[in-house]
């Protein structure tokens, strides 16, 4: 499964096109962003609630294939910037995040 | 007296800061904007402290050591120490709690040591930006008497103490906030009623030098220690 298999009405990409194509590998939760720079798994995909330019840094030093903001959370323009600069998709989903791993795992079966 | 401050200032060595935070840099443009007290502030570390304290009293600004930890919680704490010694012995202490994540220069940026002359001494290759083993309980037991923590920028999203725990959790020696220089005092303590009760600081931030604060922001003292006791009690 890559990253455009993800785009459908319930997670809307926002950014980050350049990176649809990367393989994904598994979903990660969490919010700390040092938890899942010490957790995550590269080809992850990342769902949180943190929307600051930081997020993108952590995708890009993990290897995560792209980010899942819920709960219709709005993104900044700066972390909007970034993730197209570094070809990190970030997508929106007006769930829960457990709504989200939910769909997720449904899609990866 | 009053004494005009900006007591949040990051130097080259904090990796998201640009590298013309030099120590010469920070005080040079402090002096120009008329400030009285500055401190340099730097994620999880205070390796460039001794150099910008010896150089602020050679140059005449007061320099109040500190540091701003990330705790566990990812909350950012800005802790000052009334002695300089006490600083570089707390850095040390927060760094040897931090993991082991090696820095990418090209995602983070560089993190440098300086010396007098503004010239790179050492090249910290550890990830500064990230949590220590520290929570914030323990930040505040370890700074204890040796001078004052204050949660830095309460108001924003992202590593604020209010936004990551929910609250502010009632500790004996929180006694002062900092809140982001962009935003209205008087209308976010309107909205923020429960906040009133803490002294409020406001510093810049800096991590260009641009934006180090203008001569605007001043706490009333005596003396420049007056601070440190006003800030946590």
């Amino acid at each position: 499964m890559i990253v455009k298999d993800i785009i459908c009405d319930d997670f809307e990409l926002a950014c980050g096109y350049g990176g649809i194509d990367k393989m994904v590998n598994g979903v990660y939760l969490c919010d700390l962003l040092s938890f899942v720079i010490s957790h995550a798994k590269s080809g992850n995909v990342w769902i949180t609630i943190q929307t600051h330019i930081n997020i993108v840094a952590v995708a890009v030093l993990t290897g995560i294939s792209c980010i899942i903001i819920p709960e219709s959370e709005s993104i900044q323009n700066d972390t909007i910037e970034k993730a197209n600069k570094e070809n990190i998709p970030i997508f929106k989903y007006n769930g829960s995040s457990y709504d989200a791993a939910i769909k997720l795992y449904e899609m990866m079966k | 007296m009053k004494v005009y401050y900006d007591l949040h200032i990051h130097s080259a060595l904090s990796p998201c800061a640009d590298d013309d935070m030099t120590p010469n840099n920070i005080i040079n443009m402090a002096l120009l904007k008329g400030l009285d007290v500055i401190a340099v502030t730097d994620h999880n570390t205070t390796k460039n402290i001794k150099t910008i304290y010896e150089l602020g009293e050679a140059k005449g600004i007061k320099i109040i050591p500190g540091i701003e930890v990330q705790t566990k919680e990812e909350v950012h704490l800005l802790c000052y120490f009334y002695n300089l010694k006490e600083c570089l012995a707390f850095g040390d202490i927060v760094y040897k709690n931090l993991p082991n994540i090696k820095n990418n220069i090209r995602i983070f940026g560089r993190q440098l040591v300086m010396d007098i002359n503004d010239d790179i001494v050492f090249e910290e290759n550890k990830l500064l930006l990230v949590s220590s083993n520290l929570t914030i309980n323990d930040i505040f037991n370890l700074v204890g008497k040796k001078g004052a923590v204050v949660p830095a920028h309460v108001d924003r999203s992202s590593y604020s103490i209010i936004y990551n725990l929910g609250f502010i959790p009632y500790i004996k020696n929180l006694k002062a906030i900092e809140i982001s220089n962009y935003i209205d005092k008087e209308s976010f303590l309107k909205v923020n009623k429960d906040l009133t009760k803490y002294k409020i600081i406001i510093s810049s931030d800096a991590h260009h030098l641009g934006r180090i604060s203008e001569r605007i922001n001043s706490i009333e003292c005596n003396d420049f220690n007056n601070i440190l006791e006003w800030l946590s009690t």
